[in-house]
């Protein structure tokens, strides 16, 4: 035999958490037992690669058989001897658990850039990185390049801040590189905390080495010898690959003393943080950074001009960093060109919620929120119709599916009422309550405030409890228009970026959804069916052969009746707690 | 460059020192605006957002604590849109606080009354949960009632920035963030009282404070006598009683105290007080005898005789006289105080060595 086999399995925090690994040690075990020949196993090569993207269908293993590739879904460990003996031994691949079409589509409208080497590449191993051209770019900025020279490429390539500001890049470094001081700080954001967000910690887990290569770019910028990589400690998978990474770039002398044999020097460390959403926002990273308390300031100065320690500092993004090797690489004008007028690239968003195909994604600027959630998304499961997006995180907003033919863009979400944030997308169905789904992020919002200023502090508590109070039918007439008084309070007051988002849930979702909140209000009614103080839970007569699975299940006791005879809940007893409708064979019980 | 900004507030030009903030702007032009989180003496800070001003062109009210002037800015200190915004962010803090300002040490000197007054707010419209805590403290200086606290950061600022101890932080998040020493213990620090001075409310407040009275005071300014600093204090005198001590920011010492200056005056009305100079009767050795025996501390006040000063520095200075005659001047030594003044320490030492003559003379912070 001489073929030539590479399977690489996904080994990112999902693919881990499905077994990535065990499936990793299967493989490597199955390859090395009897009934392989020796030469096939010498062609043979397993290897560990990070975020595939399409996360609900991990763990994702691609064989590439003499570069053919086949992709196999949700594998397990005992899956592996088949896939060996019958695919790479015998040649036919298991058909049956190969991907279907849904895997195509979901790539299909893609264009990855940042993500190009995610999936592809060993994380562990900068040997992985540097065949596909890692180090290339970082190597001519520091050699060949000025200051000058990659300010300008990075400018004229319209990259604008991934971390959800969108303020230029370019701009950004020029900015710090005008002044002189004798250190100046290269800082990565990785701090990403909103809830169902993964894309930076899936390129610092996949793909560290390309954030660590435009820190260097942007050190060489800058004027900077010394860079920080701040991330939350839990996600300790991403730090560990962080610190390999950087262990194997000093003794390739990428970072050190005279990097690529000039003479320039550049540092870079790991930050483990204590973890907290409001520590992404940049003076209360900073002050982190610093050994304290994590808490937003007033921007007095430019970070570019008083940052980390009072010392120049550029503050980027993690997606934003991994983007530089391939502006300096490719040419400004091939990134420019692959997204808007505005802002150049693509973005990479998590998708979740109800949509068919989760996972992360990556898409030039500039397409419309239809491709994504239908094209690549594959549209809402079950055929049940699409109510909106929530994006941004938490403290972004909601958009309405008739709104979904929009341009996705920094200025085209922020006049939605929404925001691009770090890219987290949750997708609701007609089975998604938006007065639950507000009460849910505006409660992540209350609990992350750092309680700094007033109007965040308990002006986001009482939005939650007015919002409590509607989704718990104790609502009274007025207290929308409280909400809403409260809502453009808080963004007018507050001090920093959280308090004066966090009305954005609200606020689009008063937009688009208002008579749901009425319908709440007045009529006690939540056509979802998810609040539970408002749901009557009762026996369709017709349906019930009254064989009283029901009424053995129900904790409350509420359901009357004698065998063989329709029965009936008490809705004074009820709890609503929807135990019925489950143990119920026939589908005669009815939640409105 | 030019070291002053010439700005515009409320139609008025005013020209100030560059990096100054517009609340400093606004305040040499005597316009108020209302704040609870400043303090011209700590780092400005940002957080009760009550200072808000418009810019002209800006697209949200900035907070005028914060902000530096520039020149040619137009700034607003009032319009309806920033009082109605003010009252709201009141609103949300006086629906997180005790309405007990009946029973409350600082009702009348308290900074959120007085807008809550100004703001006409009896009901705020905002109705929710309120953060209970029990108080615990059993220090003899410092009440905490941290349900009084708005979380202005003044106290955390002050003991960081002036005192430099750093004995309170901020801890948790969103609506429980709370002021606390570590891990929710005990306050237990240099109980300075600069916290207490600069908290605006009745969150911090001294221990001896309670039911003294709050109205009715009158003030007498006088020196402190423990230390030879000699801070200015303001004693706050009821019925002739000193019910409370603080310090004006514009004596020597700015304002800030120490534990003995701020919470040590109840010395001033004890009864067992020493006021004139007492002489022993009794020889030591037979009183310490006598102690030894069961004599109570009260008793054996019986082995003094007060006298007047002039009797008293008659015998001191027959017996120094004495000592020296005898043994030599080197017999005697003379320790002094940190509780003297600088004058009175040099007058002591100028005493042993001329009179006395002796260079046995010390202090504790050594001459
Ligand atoms: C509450 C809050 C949380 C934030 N969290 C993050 C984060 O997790 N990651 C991030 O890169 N930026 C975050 N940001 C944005 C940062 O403040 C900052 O704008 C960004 O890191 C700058 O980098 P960029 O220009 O590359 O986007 C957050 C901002 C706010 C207000
Ligand atoms: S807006 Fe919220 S998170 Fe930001 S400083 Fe104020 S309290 Fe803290
Ligand atoms: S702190 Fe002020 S507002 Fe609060 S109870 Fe005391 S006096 Fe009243
Ligand atoms: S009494 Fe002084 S040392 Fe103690 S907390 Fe207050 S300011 Fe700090
Ligand atoms: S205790 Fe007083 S000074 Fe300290 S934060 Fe609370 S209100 Fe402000
Ligand atoms: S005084 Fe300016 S925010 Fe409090």
């Amino acid at each position: 035999m001489s073929k030539e086999v590479l399977i690489t399995v996904c080994t990112g925090t999902g693919g881990i958490a499905s077994g990535g690994e065990d499936v990793l040690a299967a493989f490597r075990e199955a390859l090395s037992s009897a009934g392989i020949t020796a030469s096939c196993r010498e062609r043979c090569r397993v290897q560990r690669v990070g975020c595939k993207g399409f996360c609900s269908q991990d763990v994702l293993v691609d064989v590439a058989v003499n570069g053919a590739i086949t992709t196999y879904r949700k594998v397990r460990p005992d899956m592996v001897a088949r896939i060996v003996s019958e695919h790479i031994v015998a040649g036919m691949p298991v058909a049956e658990w190969v991907v279907d079409g849904s895997y195509h589509a979901f790539h299909e409208k893609q264009k990855k850039v940042v993500l190009s080497h995610c999936g592809v590449i060993d994380p562990e191993e900068i040997q992985s990185y540097r065949a596909v051209g890692g180090y290339g770019a970082a190597e001519r900025a520091v050699l060949s390049m000025t200051p000058e020279e990659i300010i300008a490429v990075i400018k004229r390539s319209r990259l604008r801040g991934r971390g959800g500001g969108g303020f230029p890049t370019g701009l950004k470094w020029e900015l710090c590189a005008r002044h002189t001081a004798d250190t100046k700080y290269v800082v990565c954001n990785g701090n990403e905390s909103d809830p169902g967000a993964f894309m930076d910690t899936s390129l610092m887990e996949g793909d560290p080495h390309s954030v660590i290569e435009g820190m260097i770019i942007c050190a060489k910028a800058v004027g900077s010898h010394r860079g920080y990589i701040y991330t939350k400690a839990e996600y300790a998978l991403a730090v560990k690959r962080l610190n390999r990474a950087i262990e194997h770039c000093y003794a390739a002398g990428f970072l050190g003393k005279g990097i690529f044999g000039s003479d320039f020097d550049f540092d870079v460390e790991v930050f483990p943080a204590p973890g907290a959403f409001v520590c992404g926002e940049a003076t209360a990273l900073l002050r982190s950074l610093e050994g304290k308390r994590g808490m937003p300031s007033a921007k007095i100065w430019r970070t570019a001009e008083k940052g980390l320690w009072n010392k120049p500092t550029v503050l980027n993004n993690v997606e934003t960093f991994a983007n530089i090797p391939k502006i300096i690489e490719k040419g400004s004008q091939w990134f420019s060109r692959l997204g808007t007028e505005r802002s150049g690239g693509t973005k990479v968003f998590s998708l979740s919620g109800k949509v068919r195909n989760t996972g992360l994604i990556e898409v030039p600027i500039g397409t419309t929120l239809r491709e994504i959630i239908f094209d690549i998304g594959g549209g809402i499961e079950g055929g049940k119709a699409c109510k909106g997006v929530h994006i941004g995180g938490p403290t972004g907003g909601c958009i309405p599916a008739a709104r979904f033919d929009m341009e996705v863009d920094y200025e085209s979400l922020a006049q939605a009422g929404s925001m691009m944030g770090s890219g987290g997308m949750v997708v609701l169905d007609e089975t998604s309550c938006i007065v639950d789904t507000t009460r849910f992020f505006v409660g992540v919002i209350q609990g992350e405030s750092c309680g700094k200023c007033a109007p965040c502090r308990i002006g986001t508590k009482r939005m939650l409890e007015i919002l409590e109070r509607i989704a718990g039918g104790r609502a009274k007439e007025g207290d929308l228009e409280l909400l809403e008084e409260l809502a453009h309070s808080i963004r007018e007051t507050s001090l920093c970026g959280l308090g004066m988002t966090a009305p954005n849930p609200v606020l689009s979702t008063l937009r688009y959804f208002r008579d749901e909140y009425e319908e709440h209000i007045r009529r006690k009614r939540c056509r979802a069916a998810v609040c539970k103080a408002l749901l009557t839970y009762s026996v369709v007569e017709s349906a019930c052969t009254g064989c009283g699975a029901c009424k053995r299940v129900c904790p409350a006791d509420a359901i009357r009746g004698t065998r063989k005879k329709p029965h009936r809940i008490d809705a004074n007893l009820c709890v609503r707690c929807g135990t019925c409708l489950d143990a119920c064979k026939f589908n005669a019980i009815m939640k409105v | 460059m030019s070291t002053t900004v010439t700005l515009r507030i409320d139609g008025r030009n005013v020209t100030v020192e560059k990096f100054s903030t517009i609340l400093d702007a606004a305040r040499t032009l005597e316009i108020p605006i209302p704040t609870l989180c400043h303090h011209p003496d700590l780092v400005p800070y940002g957080g009760c957002r009550l200072c808000l001003v418009e810019i002209k062109g800006a697209p949200r009210p900035v907070a005028s604590c914060t902000t530096f002037v520039k020149d040619g800015l137009e700034v607003t200190t009032s319009s309806p849109r920033l009082e109605r915004l003010r009252k709201t962010t009141l609103e949300l803090i006086l629906s997180d606080h005790p309405r007990d300002c009946m029973t409350c040490e600082r009702a009348g000197d308290c900074k959120l009354q007085e807008l809550a007054y100004f703001y006409g707010i009896r009901d705020p419209r905002f109705e929710g949960e309120r953060r209970i805590y029990r108080t615990k403290d059993k220090n003899p200086c410092i009440a905490r009632d941290m349900e009084k606290c708005i979380l202005c950061g003044l106290c955390v600022r002050v003991c960081d920035e002036i005192q430099g101890v750093a004995a309170i932080d901020f801890a948790y998040r969103g609506f429980r963030t709370m002021v606390t020493p570590p891990f929710e213990r005990e306050l237990d620090c240099e109980f300075c009282g600069q916290c207490v001075a600069v908290c605006p409310t009745g969150a911090l407040t001294g221990a001896m404070w309670a039911q003294k009275g709050r109205q009715d005071m009158r003030d007498v300014e006088t020196i402190c006598p423990y230390c030879g600093c000699g801070c200015t204090l303001t004693l706050h005198i009821r019925r002739n009683e000193v019910i409370r001590v603080s310090s004006r920011r514009e004596t020597l010492n700015e304002g800030w105290l120490c534990a003995k200056g701020r919470f040590g005056y109840e010395f001033i009305h004890r009864t067992d007080r020493l006021k004139k100079p007492l002489v022993r009767i009794v020889p030591k050795s037979e009183a310490a005898a006598l102690v030894k025996s069961g004599w109570s501390h009260e008793r054996a006040a019986s082995f003094f005789r007060e006298v007047s000063w002039d009797d008293a520095l008659d015998l001191v200075a027959a017996r120094l006289g004495e000592i020296k005659e005898r043994h030599g001047s080197d017999a005697i030594g003379g320790i002094s105080s940190a509780r003297c003044t600088n004058e009175e320490n040099y007058l002591f030492q100028k005493f042993i060595r001329g009179a006395i003559g002796t260079n046995n003379v010390d202090h504790c912070a050594r001459y």
